[in-house]
């Protein structure tokens, strides 16, 4: 009798339990799945392999970007400056073949080194400084904005520009540079980047070290593992694809507007916080940011598609955010 | 004289159930222990009368009036406080000690009123400490203060208040000696004004100087309830374990080899001043002292984890090392199962096998750093093994397994790292009777494979039953060294507490 009362107690509980931890693990891939079914139902336009393409192209840069944050995520970190390091990467990356007619080597080493410089300068003041993570970023994106705002003298380069001594630049991009940015090489360069981050964070030692270190700071420090040195890693690898990212969006865009790197922050976060829980992962990984990437590319193709104008997606990105990180927080309560 | 029952109590979470038709009852003007092992459900059942919980079925009643307890608030109305272990999750550490008294009038008695009379809280403080025989200034921070000085702050807040029973979880585990007595002293002052405590604790002895009863539970369940003049020590042990437990130390190995780690006039910053000690292989040291003598700064600076370092060398095998991190420490064979175990010695989101494997990862790595994922599961479940770690699978996260449980895996992992000179601070600390044999007999294993260990307690009896030789440490000094065959409890004390 007494065991009967039991079973009947435990069972409503363990039920709702689990309906929890399956739409913990599956929702954004249902959620993805649904949102393809009523924007095609909607215009058949939407499923047409042209507009696929359309969106893995669009969500490329958002993707690599967020691959970035995600790996300070892992250690328990939070790069906010990713997005002006991809606006920097992609003025230096222009200029250079612009201003100074370099070739497509030169100009894409000398971003990616001006990137790093900023991963060094994040990583010092946190790891040396004890600025906690977002804040000593905080400030970053600032510096870094202002920078590569002086940088281009607070113009957008472009070829043919006319410079302030009144002459037009004379540089022009290289057509193998151009390439970068167009179908497939772009998507490609995404796929490559979310699978080897993946496997690096899943299958490395590494990897591993930066989950521990995320997990318990001190533990991983007492169990040997060099903290600092892992940190400084993430803060530079996170710069490194904000760079990638910038350099993408260059060849793109083949412009460097002002600031054209900043819109890219709100969505790399909100991409690597919905793949929190994608499968039930519960941390930061290479695979559910993609996944997320994919989330939010998908709403904001299929609502341009209904005609919702784009000064209100802001309003379904940001939701989507806040949704992820409530699904995220709930769960570790 | 007022009696506090609870009635059938149960409860569940997902898949446990955590108490199972308990009945349990305090008189005012006693003090009642409530103790049983790790997981048996002790402080599920007061967190149950303190309000903590709203799922529960059952009947609580005070001098047979039923009673509604659902939340804190109705709780204290009630007259029911209760001082957590961990002090630091009460207590506002940028108010002053006074605002943390007065916290619950702040919150609940200033009815329409907007302005904080601040001479009137602090004459109130004041009051309620001197009342305790306690003196602290009112005005200074709480986070100045020791561990110590938080509780009494936290009790002083709880009789703040009508306080009719005062449930005290663990009071004494962070608690030094001196500390301790001066805790019995206002427990005995609350008895005289016919309070009731009901005092949980892992420590047998204190509870046998203070407590008027006992209640012991195992299992979610109460196995027993008796006067505590009708028990003694060892039967007790037996209703929390429902066994005979047997000789608790194992076997002292008396061979010993050459002197593995030398330290000589190590110094840092703070604490540890011209310390040296040596330890052969097969050896047990002990570093005896009270809480706060530096056993804690010492381990961690021998590890390179603690302050900065101003004088001292380490040789380990004969040969200089330095240790100025705990990479370097790990890279010369050192090992630290650390005090703070949930903070510093294992991560809780994590798995079993990822905990176990983590000090050593090299060993399960192929080229290019990839991981050996087979060879890193079929070590763990070796060691699960080998140290009885109750855990469904290798790949249970961390966070579910019991206090002994955890230790466990603090100690696994240093396991597989095999290092030669292993440091242990505090292993027993919170850990249940079981599962302290269990580490006992583990450290008993490593010394005779001829591993060097650092064995560092504030328990004197601990010391005693498995070391060699001791060091007695006061105020970050040696003050003497001693062969443990030659010595007891009572002349450890006596060093530990700065006589010479």
């Amino acid at each position: 009798m007494e065991a009967n009362i039991t079973a009947k107690k435990q069972t409503p509980a363990k039920t709702s339990f689990d309906l929890f931890q399956f739409f913990y693990k599956y929702g954004t891939i249902i959620t993805i799945i649904a949102l393809i079914i009523i924007f095609s139902l909607a215009n058949p336009a939407f499923i047409q392999g042209n507009n696929i393409v359309n969106i893995l192209r669009s969500i490329s840069i958002v993707t690599i970007i967020a691959i970035g944050i995600t790996i300070s995520l892992t250690v328990d970190g939070f790069d906010l400056s990713v997005g002006s390091v991809a606006s920097l990467s992609n003025a230096i990356v222009i200029s250079m073949f612009v201003w100074f007619s370099q070739n497509t080597f030169v100009a894409i080493i000398s971003a990616i080194a001006a990137a790093l410089i900023v991963g060094i300068l994040n990583s010092i003041m946190i790891v040396k400084m004890r600025i906690p993570d977002m804040l000593m970023t905080l400030a970053t994106m600032f510096i870094i904005q202002g920078t590569a705002l002086t940088y281009t003298k607070g113009a957008t380069v472009s070829q043919n520009m006319v410079l302030p001594d009144g002459t037009m630049a004379e540089g022009l991009i290289s057509p193998f540079f151009s390439k970068i940015g167009q179908v497939p090489w772009i998507i490609l360069i995404m796929v490559v980047v979310v699978l080897v981050v993946h496997i690096f964070l899943t299958y490395t030692k590494h990897g591993r070290y930066m989950y521990v270190i995320g997990g318990n700071k001190e533990a991983a420090r007492l169990s040997g593992i060099p903290v600092n040195k892992y940190k400084v890693a993430a803060y530079l690898l996170s710069a490194l694809f904000a760079a990638i990212g910038g350099i993408v969006l260059a060849s793109r865009v083949m412009t460097s507007e002002i600031n054209s790197g900043a819109p890219y922050l709100m969505d790399s976060v909100a991409a690597a916080f919905i793949g929190f829980s994608v499968l039930g992962a519960g941390k930061p990984n290479a695979f559910g940011t993609f996944v997320g990437a994919v989330l939010i590319g998908i709403l904001a193709n299929g609502l341009v598609m209904m005609s919702v104008p784009y000064y209100a997606m802001d309003i379904v990105k940001g939701t989507v955010l806040a949704f992820a990180l409530a699904i995220t927080y709930y769960k570790q309560k | 004289m007022t009696t506090l029952k609870m009635k059938n109590v149960s409860i569940e979470f997902p898949g446990v159930k955590a108490l199972n038709m308990v009945d349990f009852s305090v008189e005012s003007g006693k003090t009642h222990a409530l103790i049983g092992a790790n997981g048996a459900g002790k402080s599920t059942l007061m967190k149950v009368l303190s309000g903590a919980y709203d799922h529960y079925t059952g009947e609580i009643s005070m001098d047979g009036q039923p009673m509604t307890i659902r939340s804190p608030k109705s709780a204290m109305d009630s007259g029911i406080q209760i001082v957590y272990q961990e002090v630091d999750t009460a207590l506002i550490p940028y108010l002053t000690v006074g605002e943390n008294i007065m916290l619950m009038d702040t919150v609940h008695n200033m009815g329409k009123k907007q302005w904080v009379n601040w001479k009137n809280l602090h004459s109130k403080a004041a009051a309620i400490l001197s009342e305790m025989n306690v003196t602290l200034p009112t005005k200074k921070l709480v986070s100045e203060l020791t561990l110590a000085e938080k509780q009494m702050v936290l009790i002083a807040r709880a009789v703040s208040k009508d306080c009719r029973f005062l449930i005290l979880d663990e009071p004494t585990a962070p608690l030094s000696h001196t500390e301790t007595s001066e805790l019995f002293r206002i427990v005995q002052e609350l008895k005289r004004r016919d309070v009731g405590i009901i005092f949980i604790s892992h420590r047998l002895p204190e509870i046998f100087d203070i407590c008027d009863d006992i209640t012991i539970m195992r299992n979610g369940e109460v196995v027993e309830t008796q006067s505590i003049s009708d028990t003694d020590q060892n039967k007790v042990v037996e209703y929390m374990l429902g066994q005979k437990l047997g000789e608790q130390f194992p076997q002292k190995s008396m061979t010993m080899g050459n002197t593995v780690l030398e330290v000589k006039g190590l110094t840092d910053k703070e604490k540890i001043k011209d310390l040296s000690i040596y330890v052969r292989a097969g050896e047990i040291v002990g570093i005896a002292g009270l809480v706060g003598a530096g056993k804690t700064e010492f381990c961690k600076a021998l590890f390179g984890a603690g302050g900065k370092l101003l004088a001292g060398e380490v040789k380990i095998n004969g040969k200089r090392v330095s240790v100025k991190n705990p990479f370097e420490a790990v890279k010369n064979g050192l090992a630290l199962v650390p005090e703070e175990r949930r903070k510093e010695g294992i991560l809780v989101y994590e798995s079993v096998e990822s905990n176990l494997t983590v000090a050593n990862l090299g060993l399960f790595s192929k080229e290019l750093s990839f991981l050996d994922r087979k060879k890193e599961k079929l070590v763990a479940k070796a060691v699960i093994n080998r140290l009885g770690i109750k855990t469904p699978s290798e790949e249970t996260k961390v966070q579910n397994l019991s206090g002994g449980n955890q230790q466990k895996v603090a100690i696994g992992k240093w396991l597989v790292a095999e290092a030669d000179v292993y440091i242990f601070d505090e292993p027993t600390k919170g850990v249940d009777v079981g599962a302290k044999k269990d580490i006992f007999n583990l450290i008993a294993e490593l010394a005779s494979r001829g591993k060097a260990i650092i064995y560092a307690s504030s328990e004197a009896s601990e010391i005693i039953g498995i070391t060699n030789r001791v060091y007695c440490l006061y105020d970050g000094k040696s003050v003497k060294e001693l062969e443990t065959n030659s010595t007891n409890e009572e002349e450890l004390l006596f060093y530990s507490t700065g006589g010479r």
